[in-house]
C-alpha cells in the first residue's frame, strides 16, 4: 500500500456569479431588464443550467490547478488571503463540493471539521445532540457511545446534559459542539477555521487537542488565519493565492511567503500621486509586524503607512473606517487628533500607527488614507487602501459570533467593569 | 482506536465520476438515517401542548367532514355495504401518508441545506429520512381507524393481511416524485410553490373522499394514471374486503406509474445530488 494517503492532480472548481448592473432609475429600463432576465433564466432551465442572481453572469475559478500529495501521518496547513479558495479546498477533499476538474485520491476514511455542531438541534438535549451530531460526522453510535463520557467530561457540561441545548448558554452550547468534534477518530481529518472561537482558556484546549491528534500519526488537514498556531501545529505549509497553489514547503518559509504575497500584492497598485504628497504604500501589521489581511478583534490596530512629501507644510494623514457596506463607521486625523504634520522636507516617510484595539464586529472592512490640507482639501486620496477581514469575533470570549451582518452594528460594546447587578429593595409603605 | 479496524478505503474524486461506492456508503450511514429519522419524529411535537394527539384531531376531523360533505350533502354512493365514515377514512389514510411524505421530503434537501454545505454523507438518506414522520402519523391514525371500525361493526376478514404491501406501496408512490422535486427544487426554487398547489389538487383528484368507482368504467383506467386511485383502492379493498372489489388493469397502471416516477425520481436525485452543496 502506498504512503500516500492524499494525491490532489490538476485540481480545480468553477462557480458561476452573478454581478448587478447598476442602471439609472427610469422604469422601462428596470422592465426591460427583469424581461431580459426572466428569458435568461427560462433559457437557463431549459438546458438544465442553474438560476443565477444578477444582471450578467460571469465564470469565477475558486481553484485552478492545485497539485499537491499528502503522505500518511502528515499535519498540514493551508494559508492564504480570505477568499484565496481554502475552504473550497477543503470542502472538495472531503467530498461535499465535485470538482470541476481534476481528481483526487484519497486512501482511508475521512472525516472533516467545517464547523463546530453541524446539524444540532435546538429543541434535543446535550445527550441527544451528542449521537445526533457524532452521527453527522460519521461516528456509529458504537463509537459515540464509547466515547461519550470524554466527551460529556472534554465538555463540562454533564450538569445540563439532558437539558435542551436551546437553554444552554452560547459558550457550553459551543464547548459540547467541540467536544464532539474532537473524538472523531479518523485517519484522515480536514479542519477549517474552527478553533478560531471561545475564550483563550477553552481556544488553548483545542489547540492542545488539536496537537494530540496531530501526534496520533493521523493524517490531519488544518485550514487557519491563526499563523501562531499554525506555526505551532504543522510542519508544512501549502499556500494558495486566488485558487492557485503559491508554494508547499516547510511551514515557516510558507509563513514568510504568505505574509511576502501579502505586501507583493499591495506593490502591484499605482495609487497615483497628489500635488504635494503620495500614499505609496499602506499595510496592516500582525502582532510580529508583518503585513495581514486579518484583524484580531481586541488587538491594538497597527498600520504603517508610507507617504512621499514634497515641501508643502501643514498636511496631515486621515484614515476613514468603512464597513463591508461601505459605510464609514470610524476616523482618524493625524493633524486634529494629534496635531502631527507631515513633514514638510520632500522625501519618503514611514508613518507606523498603533491604534486603540476595538472590537468590531466579523466581515470586511476597508481602511480609506488620505494627505489633506487644513483638514478641507484632500491632496492624494486612496480608497480601500487596506481591505481587510475579521474572521471570527467573541466579544464574551465564547464561541459566538458577533457579526456584521447582524445588524447591531460594526464595534462590540465592552464593559469597562464587571457587569454589576443589585435587587433594589422595596421601599416600605 | 475503534475506527482502525476498519479497511482502508481507497477513494477516487473526479467530475462527472460515477460513484462505485454510493450504495456501500448508503449502508456505512445508515445510522444517520435512523438518527435524522428519530430527530424529525422527536422535535415534532415539542413544545405544543396536546402533542402526539394532533395526530389524531387532524385526521379524525378531516373524515367527519368529508363523510358529510361528500357522504351526506353530495349524496355519493359508498362501495357496497360499508359505512361512508369507514370508506373515507380508507382513503384518508393512504392520502395523508403520501401526501405529508411528498410535501415534507421535497423539501427535506433544502430544510437541510446546514448539513448538505458542512458535511458529506450520501444526500439521498435526507429525504428517505422524512417517511417515518410520516409513518409515525399513520400509526396513530391506524387506532383511530380501528376505533371508527369498531363502531359502525365492520369487521376485516384476511383481506386486511395485505394491507403493509399498500402502505409500502404509498410510501413509493410518495417517494418518486418527492425525491425527483427534492432535487430539483435545489436548482429551481419555484417547486418549492408547485408541491403545496399539487398536494392540494391531489386531495381532489384522487378517490379520497369519494370512491373510485363513481368515475364511470370507461374513465377508470385513465383515471388510474393518478397513482393514489391504486393506493386508495387498494387500502380499501385490504379494509373493506368483499364490499371493494379491486380493479386490476387500473392498479396495474398506478404500478407502472409508480415504479416509473420511482426510476425517475432516484436517477435525478443521483445525478445532481453531487452539485447540491453549489447550488444550496
Amino acid at each position: 500500500m502506498s504512503d500516500t494517503v492524499i494525491r490532489a492532480d490538476k485540481l480545480g472548481k468553477k462557480f458561476i456569479i452573478g454581478h448587478k448592473v447598476q442602471y439609472g432609475g427610469i422604469l422601462g429600463e428596470a422592465l426591460v431588464r427583469s424581461a431580459r432576465g426572466l428569458v435568461r433564466r427560462g433559457a437557463d432551465m431549459l438546458h438544465g443550467r442553474a438560476v443565477v442572481e444578477g444582471d450578467e453572469v460571469e465564470e469565477f475559478w475558486a481553484l485552478r490547478d492545485v497539485d499537491f500529495e499528502i503522505k500518511r501521518g502528515e499535519v498540514v496547513s493551508i494559508i492564504g488571503h480570505n477568499g484565496a479558495g481554502k475552504t473550497t479546498l477543503l470542502k472538495i477533499l472531503s467530498r461535499i463540493l465535485e470538482p470541476t476538474l481534476g481528481r483526487v485520491e484519497l486512501n482511508g476514511r475521512v472525516a472533516s471539521l467545517l464547523e463546530v455542531g453541524t446539524g444540532f438541534h435546538q429543541e434535543l438535549t446535550g445527550r441527544e445532540n451528542i449521537f445526533l451530531n457524532g452521527a453527522i460526522l460519521g461516528m456509529t453510535r458504537r463509537e459515540v457511545q464509547a466515547r461519550f463520557d470524554q466527551i460529556v467530561d472534554f465538555s463540562g457540561v454533564e450538569k445540563f446534559i439532558d437539558t435542551p441545548v436551546k437553554r444552554y448558554s452560547v459558550g457550553m452550547y459551543a464547548r459540547l459542539a467541540f467536544a464532539v468534534a474532537a473524538h472523531l477518530e479518523t485517519e484522515i481529518l480536514f479542519v477549517d477555521e474552527v478553533l478560531a472561537v471561545g475564550d483563550s482558556e477553552f481556544q488553548k484546549r483545542c489547540l492542545d487537542r488539536m496537537s494530540a491528534v496531530a501526534n496520533e500519526g493521523r493524517t490531519v488537514l488544518f485550514v487557519s488565519h491563526n499563523l501562531a498556531a499554525v506555526a505551532a501545529l504543522t510542519k508544512r505549509g501549502i499556500v494558495l493565492k486566488g485558487g492557485q497553489l503559491l508554494f508547499d514547503g516547510p511551514i515557516d518559509a510558507a509563513i514568510s511567503r504568505y505574509s511576502a504575497s501579502l505586501s507583493k500584492g499591495k506593490a502591484d497598485r499605482d495609487w497615483g500621486r497628489g500635488h504635494h504628497s503620495a500614499i505609496v504604500s499602506a499595510d496592516l501589521l500582525d502582532a510580529q509586524g508583518m503585513p495581514t489581511d486579518t484583524y484580531e478583534p481586541g488587538t491594538p490596530f497597527n498600520l504603517r503607512v508610507e507617504v512621499e512629501t514634497t515641501n508643502m507644510p501643514g498636511l496631515g494623514l486621515e484614515l476613514q473606517l468603512r464597513d463591508a457596506n461601505n459605510l464609514p463607521v470610524g476616523f482618524y486625523s493625524s493633524s486634529i487628533f494629534s496635531q502631527v504634520a507631515l513633514p514638510s522636507e520632500p522625501g519618503r516617510h514611514v508613518f507606523t500607527l498603533s491604534l486603540q484595539p476595538l472590537f468590531l464586529a466579523s466581515g470586511d472592512y476597508s481602511f480609506d488614507i488620505a494627505t489633506n490640507s487644513l483638514t478641507i482639501v484632500v491632496d492624494h486620496g486612496v480608497s480601500n487602501a487596506i481591505p481587510f477581514n475579521v474572521a471570527a469575533s467573541s466579544p464574551g470570549g465564547i464561541a459566538y459570533d458577533f457579526k456584521q451582518s447582524l445588524g447591531n452594528g460594526v464595534v462590540a460594546l465592552q464593559l469597562a467593569a464587571p457587569l454589576r447587578i443589585e435587587r433594589k429593595e422595596r421601599e416600605p409603605a | 482506536m475503534i475506527s482502525s479496524d476498519r479497511p482502508s478505503q481507497r477513494l477516487i474524486l473526479e467530475a462527472g465520476r460515477a460513484d462505485r461506492q454510493y450504495w456501500r456508503d448508503l449502508w456505512r450511514y445508515r445510522e444517520l438515517f435512523f438518527i435524522l429519522a428519530w430527530r424529525d419524529v422527536a422535535v415534532r411535537y415539542k413544545q405544543t401542548v396536546i402533542g402526539l394527539a394532533w395526530a389524531f384531531v387532524r385526521p379524525f376531523i378531516t373524515m367527519v367532514v368529508f363523510t358529510i360533505v361528500f357522504g351526506k350533502l353530495a349524496k355519493l354512493p359508498t362501495e357496497g355495504a360499508a359505512p361512508y365514515a369507514v370508506l373515507v377514512f380508507a382513503g384518508l389514510l393512504p392520502w395523508t401518508l403520501a401526501s405529508s411524505i411528498l410535501s415534507d421530503a421535497s423539501g427535506s434537501v433544502l430544510t437541510n441545506s446546514q448539513l448538505v454545505s458542512k458535511v458529506y454523507f450520501p444526500r439521498i438518506i435526507i429525504p428517505f429520512a422524512t417517511v417515518m414522520v410520516g409513518l409515525v402519523d399513520f400509526c396513530v391514525s391506524l387506532v383511530i381507524l380501528a376505533g371508527v371500525m369498531l363502531w359502525y361493526g365492520v369487521v376485516p376478514d384476511w383481506h386486511i393481511l395485505m394491507l403493509p404491501l399498500f402502505v409500502a406501496l404509498a410510501v413509493l408512490v410518495a417517494i418518486g416524485p418527492a425525491l425527483w422535486a427534492a432535487a430539483i427544487v435545489v436548482k429551481y426554487r419555484d417547486f418549492r410553490f408547485v408541491i403545496p398547489f399539487v398536494v392540494q389538487i391531489g386531495l381532489y383528484v384522487s378517490p379520497v373522499g369519494f370512491s373510485a368507482k363513481v368515475v364511470p368504467p370507461e374513465w377508470q383506467l385513465l383515471y388510474s394514471i393518478n397513482p393514489m386511485v391504486g393506493v386508495i383502492d387498494g387500502f380499501r379493498w385490504a379494509i373493506l374486503g368483499g364490499d371493494s372489489p379491486l380493479y386490476l388493469p387500473g392498479f396495474a397502471v398506478s404500478l407502472l406509474v409508480t415504479a416509473f416516477m420511482l426510476w425517475l425520481g432516484i436517477r435525478t436525485f443521483r445525478r445532481t445530488e453531487r452539485g447540491f452543496a453549489d447550488l444550496i
